[in-house]
Formats: C-alpha cells, structure tokens, sequence
C-alpha cells in the first residue's frame, strides 16, 4: 500500500461521524428500551468463539460469512461472529439454562466476509430479540409485533409489508412426495429464484406420480396477498398434515397482525427460503419501497441449542441498525452547548463557582464547553457563561 | 413510488425481439426506441419506464432495485449467479447455446488447458465439474482470436449458427447450456408490487405461448 492511500478502509467496512453516530446511538438506545419495555433482558455475547459453537445447525451461507483465526493458545480456529442469534441460543441453552420461557435482546456489530446482498455493509450493526421456550403462535405473534414495532419506534415513516412464509409447507411437502436427496436440492436452488420453466423441466423428468408433479409446479407460482393460502390450501390439501397445518398457522398468524398493525400490507411466498439459515417454522421479512432489501427479518428456529444439551423452542428477529438510521425520518441534530468563559482570565473565587455551576448544569444534562484558548464565536455553541452579581449565569451568544 | 415500472432490457438483437412481447402486454414505447439516444423511455402504460442498457448490467440494476424488472439472456445471468433475482418466464428469444469450442482438429494440449472466455465464471465452474484445472483468460470480445494466436487452446462463448466460428477454423466441442433470454424480477420489487408484476407476467406468459404456437 503506498502513503497516498493508508486512510483507505476495506470494502464496505464503514465509519459512522458525527451527527450521524449520536443519531444511531440514540436510535440505539430507543430499541433496546422498546425491547426492555417488553421484557426482553440485554445480552452482550463475545466478538469472537470457536468455531463449533458459532456455526451450530446453519448452512455453509453463515460459514462462508465468518472471518477465522487460528487461537494460538489452543490451535482451534475462532470465528468473529457474522450472526449473533446462534450466540443467544447458547446463551440461552447452555449458560441460563432456566426452565421457562427466556426473553433476550442484543445490538452489536458483526463481521461479513462478504456482503450478505448489494445494498449491504459487511459491518452491520445487528439488532434483535430472541424469545426461548414457547412454541406456538403467541411468541410468533409477539416477536413479529415486536419487529414492526422497532420500525415504527426508530420513525420509519415509509409504508411496510411483512413478507411470510413458513418452512414446513416445503419440508412437509417434500417429506410426503419423498423426493430423493439430488432432486430436492436442484429443486430448492430453482425455487429460490422462482425459474418456473426450468422447474417444470426437472419437475417432468422426475419419477414421481402426476399428482405430486402438479404440486411441485404449482409451488413456485404461490406467492402474493392472503388468496395465495386459500390456493395453497386447495393444491396440497391432502398431501399431509403437516402442510396443511403450516397453512392454516400462517393464516391465524397474518389475521392477528392484520388486527394489530392494519396498516402493513401482507404478503406471502410458500417457496421461497433463500437466506434462511436455521429455520424451521414461520419466517418472516419487513421490506419498504424506500430500500432494495428486507429491513429486518427472522423466523422460528427450534431446537438449534440441541448441540449444547437443551433442545428449546425458539423465535425471534434481527435488523441491521445503521440501514434502519439511514431509512429513519428522525432528523439529524447538529450538537449545541453552552460555552464557558477562559479559565485563564478568572479570579480564584470565579474559577471555583465555575466549577460548582458547570458540574451542576452538566448533572442537569447541558453540554458545557470548555474554552481552552480565545475564540470570537466558540463552535458548536449557540449560549454562554457570564459573570454576574457575584455568579455564572447563562446568556445567549 | 407504488405504482411505477422500471422495466430494464438488454440492447441489440434481445431489444428486438423482447419489444413485440411487451407491445402484445400492452406496454410500447412512446418514441422510437432504435434511433432515439435517450437511455429513459417512457411508456404506453403511465408509470411504466423502459431503460436500454447493455445485457451484462440489466442484472446488476434489477437486483440493486434500481429497476424493478427486466430482460436479460440466461449466458448473463448464470454469469452474474442471480443472487437477489427472480427469473419467472423465460420468454423463449434469442435462443443460442454456450459451448466450448477449439480449432479444428487440435489435438490435445498435454499440459493445462487455457480458457478464453468473457463468462469467467461459468467456465470455471464448468471445467471444475467435468474435474478439470484449467487457466482462465478474461476477454471482452473477438473470442475466436485467441485460439489463432495461441492465446489459448478453447474458447467459451455464444454459438447462434456457428458461422464466425468455421470462418476462423473453429469448431464447437461441448454445450455448456442452452440460453434464452428470461423475465428476471428483483426480490423486493416482486413483494412490494406483487400487485402490478404479478398480472403482467401472466400477460407475458401469454404472449410467449402466442408467438410460440405462431
């Protein structure tokens, strides 16, 4: 690297500056006391852990994502977490280990070798809850309220749909029409991009019975508003119990948050999986025409803490914060304080009366600035201290 | 905006023939696209917007989000792997296949074999399955050059009736994949405007059917 460019950062690592910092920390701060407000207690999981522990049940997207480093105490390879969901269910499965139901709340950066889409940075700053040991759509329902909530409290302003899905009308489908291993990994890569034509190719070429055939075609094409289920419901109706039920959860799970947030717009894609790492129910994505991807995301992933000893029922969501700041109609608000006068030309008794009003003011929240040589107009700072009647008073600039 | 289109094509040959699709759709241009240097067409349809750009970037726009939809070969697509698209239709134009092709009658090289291609991904990705290492050398055109000079022993490309390829004392060896052009959609814009794709792709899958019966 020459002189000329030792500022420059890596690919879509970014630095955040003021004003914009204190507008994230702020909207930071709003999230996590939402989520507390909820009763979801605060985890700070570690930076980094070996790598068995934060690649548990995922696919290789996750492993790919993950920066290694050889630990030089143990010759194990450590990764800087790229998701820190795997981290809270083993915080919840190995480290609480508590009986009843565990809510958990986080915001922390990750680390992605890769961006996970073209509009990503690969430092986002992951918010989310995580709720442990309820199955059932109550907890579905309270971590999607919960989601959609965090929007409306950091001031998205933009119009949103909820995206739903859910993981066992595929794998229950799949599961009845037992299809071998090598057609059902085709078949999943050409879902994901919705290649009707090439779907029906591989469909016809399969030795399967003509019922089955229509189901697998028609798979691709469920996608758009609450009709779709009825339409579900009508092609696999019989097939298995297992679809069936999966159809119907997701209608009682999409009316109760129609009856909640009337204002979202629902949407539904019975096929599509594609960055779903370790889910195993109900998945769910908030999007807005203001951004080219989801805004927040998550799912029911149970038993991923098997690999730790408890197998839990488990749901919840994340969001990269730094996207919701940019989406935010939250103004930007260029610091302001209180200018202090040059201690230099004071006498002892107004230096310490300085002392006692600027610790008094700062306890009150202003932002005193100190002034450590002469200026004319001190920056950042719209009001000042002034010596009178034996005290500092404040004073318009 | 919830109501408008962003329709991107591919330029050339693909324009030619994507346009009669979208006329039977009811979407035409309002001037003439051809002569126009305008790369912003409106439509016939208010809010619907076509953009003309080179086939190779209609991926990269539709999955930004930058355009909502459009029109690219299946050669592009593969190329670029699709992430963040959707390809429901192929609309059956343009069809070609990718192939390896080598000079006539050259015998085997006896050492690693190199590449010539503009798809340096599906080439690696080829060669690796058929379990051969290979040296790859990106280039932008005039594959059938390089095989003439020695620049390298096969090339990958686009073989439509094979005439630039006898003509340079080429022939094709294998097919790689057959290409057609497809309706590619981005992810968000498919959930957002479900609503308003949603028909058009069954009015495109009609006018596909239409022209194939013709």
């Amino acid at each position: 690297m020459s002189r000329a460019n030792r500022w420059l950062l890596p690919d879509g690592v970014k630095e955040v500056l003021p004003p914009e910092a204190a507008r994230i920390e702020g909207l930071r701060r709003t999230v996590v006391d939402q989520y507390q407000a909820w009763g979801y207690d605060l985890v700070m999981p570690p930076l980094i852990e070996y790598i068995d522990s934060l690649l548990i049940g995922t696919g290789d997207d996750l492993d790919l994502a993950t920066f290694k480093v050889i630990d030089q105490k143990t010759g194990r390879t450590m990764g800087i977490r790229a998701d820190i969901t795997p981290q809270v269910a083993r915080i919840d499965a190995h480290s609480l280990n508590c009986q009843g139901i565990n809510r958990l709340c986080y915001s922390n950066t990750v680390l992605h070798t890769s961006a996970a889409n073209p509009l990503a940075s690969r430092s986002p700053l992951q918010v989310g809850a995580e709720l442990y040991g309820h199955a059932g759509i109550e907890s579905d329902l309270e971590v999607i309220s919960l989601m959609l909530t965090t929007l409306t409290s950091v001031d998205i302003k933009h119009p949103i749909t909820l995206d739903l899905g859910h993981v066992g009308i595929y794998r229950g489908l799949i599961d009845a029409i037992e299809l071998a291993e090598d057609d059902e990994r085709d078949l999943f890569n050409l879902l994901q991009s919705k290649a009707v034509a090439d779907i029906d190719a591989l469909v016809t070429a399969m030795d399967l019975s003509e019922q089955s055939k229509t189901m697998l075609q028609q798979l691709p094409r469920l996608y758009g508003d609450t009709q779709i289920l009825d339409q579900a419901q009508q092609v696999f109706g019989e097939v298995s119990a297992q679809v069936s039920e999966a159809i119907a959860y997701l209608r009682d799970l999409a009316n109760a948050i129609s009856a909640r947030f009337p204002q979202v717009t629902l949407y539904f894609d019975l096929a599509e999986l594609r960055g779903y790492e370790y889910h195993t129910g109900v998945v769910f994505a908030a999007l807005t025409p203001a951004f080219g991807q989801a805004i927040a995301k998550g799912g029911r992933y149970d038993d991923i803490g098997q690999v730790f000893g408890r197998a839990r029922p488990a749901t919840g969501f994340s969001a990269d914060l730094k996207i919701l700041a940019e989406l935010s109609d939250q103004p930007q608000q260029q610091a302001d304080g209180i200018a202090m006068p040059l201690e230099a030309n004071l006498s002892a008794d107004q230096r310490q009366e300085l002392w006692h009003t600027q610790t008094q003011l700062r306890q009150q929240g202003q932002r005193l600035v100190a002034q450590l040589e002469q200026q004319t107009k001190p920056e950042q700072c719209s009001q000042q201290l002034v010596w009178e009647n034996q005290a500092w008073v404040i004073e318009a600039l | 905006m919830p109501n408008s289109l962003t329709i991107a094509l591919s330029k050339g040959r693909i324009l030619k023939e994507t346009l009669p699709l979208f006329a039977s759709a009811g979407i035409e241009p309002l001037e003439d696209i051809y002569t126009s240097r305008k790369l912003v067409f409106e439509t016939t349809q208010p809010g619907v917007r076509f953009l003309v750009i080179r086939a190779t970037d209609v991926p990269t726009y539709v999955s930004y989000g930058a355009a909502d939809m459009g029109v690219a070969g299946k050669d592009v697509l593969l190329e670029h792997g699709g992430s963040g698209l959707y390809e429901p239709l192929d609309l059956q134009i343009s069809k070609c296949r990718l192939m390896t092709c080598a000079p006539v009658g050259a015998a085997p090289a006896g050492r690693r074999l190199r590449v010539a291609s503009k798809f340096v991904n599906i080439t690696k990705r080829y060669f690796a399955e058929q379990g051969q290492q290979v040296d790859i050398i990106k280039l932008y055109g005039a594959m059938e050059l390089a095989p003439i000079l020695g620049l390298a022993d096969q090339i990958v490309d686009i073989v439509d009736t094979g005439n630039t390829l006898r003509a340079n004392g080429l022939e094709p060896l294998n097919e790689i994949a057959v290409i057609s052009s497809r309706l590619v959609v981005g992810e968000a814009s498919m959930k957002l405007k479900h609503g308003r794709i949603g028909p058009l792709i069954e009015q495109l899958a009609k006018a596909v059917n239409a022209a194939q019966d013709y």
